[in-house]
């Protein structure tokens, strides 16, 4: 198992949680260990069946998409962090 | 026990002295020494050899390290007549500097010889108080001061992360401070938006900024831009001239106008934005790590952005994050430190954590990549409908 936080642009499709537990051995089981759970996560995370352009998902502080991106294998225990582009400043 | 005439001469005959004419061509040579002057303020003030340092023959030991830190550098040292200078010169040489010599004659001789000197530019007294608290730190010092007020910084949106930067900005001396903003001031503004005021309601925010800006610091020049950042006015705008642009906008077309504009114009963006408790600032460097397109190559779809109804924002946080934007700002028109270039920092108020993640130039970026497929300016669609974005 490992932990995805949620970023505050999407807590309200988890039920408001921070940050929520998910099983998988890629990034790919993972997200789609999630967005089973959670399928109005869906179009904000995955777009062609591919990590969608306006979205970074980070594996230990990391860009999967400089790994191997969906295929990225993930350890046990390890920390997820979803990004979505933020754009407030006012 | 020597006395004072006794032991400069075993001084002189223990260090490497050289006349003016040696000094002249050791200057002029591949392997030019710093010169390093070690007189007292007042005489630096009157007039200097070109290109060197100032460390008064009182803090020379304790400072030198600091301003050179490779022993093997050549030092060339002097002061008014060249007594205070090879007793420096000694000094250094037992801190195991490898090559130091010391002018004969001093500035008196350099001068009288016709050799080029120059008046250093420094802080007057008003100045010297106001900023004496960065010039007692060695890596601002005077010459820090005095680059921090020649410095020009663009902040876009006087808003809640533009007032942090702005105050500070403008307290540290930053010289001219450009503000874009076409909004008024609100009153749901002031529970952040600490330029402005009760008073200032209704006003322009840039020309409220302007005020606040000049009655805490005179020596800042505000240059306030009443108007939205668009793909019409991007380059008058920076035509004026800006050193670093800090970007504390508030919707998605502006801060992809801005980060193409800035690669495109070489200037260093410093990003930060805000959402509810969270936070999230970087500075796009370009040529040095990635740009804002390169973490996100496009803004999302306007059903899937978050509505600026649905937001919301702790008051203190743009206070946290557009400081941290003033202070990347202030390092690099300083040029020190590590800037959070290729860095994203991530700060979220209710669990009182930073945390960091790696951003890394992608070379398929459409702008700043090997093969941009953006060459031109885009007017995206704002996605705020429910009110106008401003910038």
């Amino acid at each position: 198992m490992s932990r995805v936080r949620i970023p505050p642009q999407l807590r309200s499709e988890v039920g408001g949680a921070r940050e929520v537990p998910a099983h998988g051995g890629t990034v790919r089981e993972l997200l789609d260990d999630l967005m089973d759970r959670f399928p109005s996560l869906r179009p904000q995370l995955v777009e062609d069946d591919d990590i969608a352009p306006f979205v970074n998902v980070y594996l230990e502080g990391e860009d999967v998409r400089t790994l191997d991106g969906l295929d990225t294998s993930v350890d046990h225990g390890s920390t997820v962090i979803l990004l979505p582009a933020m754009a407030g400043g006012l | 026990m020597p006395n004072y005439r006794e032991l400069l001469q075993q001084i002189k005959s223990e260090i490497d002295e050289v006349d003016v004419t040696q000094a002249r061509d050791l200057l002029a040579s591949g392997g030019r020494p710093l010169v390093v002057d070690v007189r007292e303020l007042d005489e630096w003030t009157e007039g200097r050899i070109p290109g060197a340092i100032h460390i008064p023959r009182g803090s020379l030991e304790s400072r030198i390290e600091q301003a050179v830190p490779d022993r093997a550098q050549p030092i060339l040292l002097y002061c008014a007549a060249g007594n205070r200078s090879a007793f420096a010169a000694k000094s250094l040489e037992e801190l195991g500097y490898e090559s130091v010599s010391s002018l004969a004659g001093g500035y008196t001789d350099w001068k009288r010889s016709g050799l080029p000197t120059e008046l250093p530019r420094t802080l007057d007294a008003a100045k010297r108080q106001r900023y004496s608290r960065h010039v007692l730190i060695p890596e601002v010092g005077e010459e820090g001061q005095l680059k921090l007020l020649d410095s020009r910084v663009l902040l876009l949106g006087a808003g809640g992360l533009g007032s942090p930067s702005a105050l500070y900005l403008a307290a540290a001396g930053v010289g001219r401070i450009g503000i874009v903003d076409d909004d008024r001031v609100d009153a749901s503004n002031l529970q952040r938006q600490v330029l402005h005021s009760t008073g200032r309601l209704g006003e322009w925010k840039a020309e409220s900024a302007k005020r606040t800006i000049e009655e805490l610091n005179p020596d800042v020049e505000v240059v306030p831009y009443i108007e939205r950042l668009t793909s019409e006015n991007v380059e008058r705008i920076l035509a004026d001239g800006w050193d670093v642009i800090v970007d504390g906008a508030d919707n998605f077309p502006t801060r992809y106008l801005i980060n193409d504009a800035a690669v495109w114009h070489d200037i260093p963006l410093v990003h930060g934005s805000i959402y509810r408790f969270e936070g999230q600032a970087t500075v796009f460097k370009p040529g040095d790590g990635p740009c804002y397109r390169c973490l996100f190559p496009q803004p999302p779809p306007p059903e899937l952005a978050p509505s600026c109804a649905e937001g919301g924002v702790l008051g203190v946080l743009p206070g946290i994050v557009g400081s941290l934007q003033a202070s990347e700002a202030l390092k690099l028109c300083l040029g020190i430190g590590e800037p959070l270039v290729g860095r994203l920092l991530l700060f979220d108020a209710l669990e009182t954590e930073f945390s960091e993640v790696t951003l890394r130039r992608d070379p398929s970026c459409p702008v700043c990549g090997d093969s941009p497929t953006i060459t031109e300016y885009v007017d995206y669609v704002e996605f705020c409908s429910g009110r106008p974005a401003h910038a």
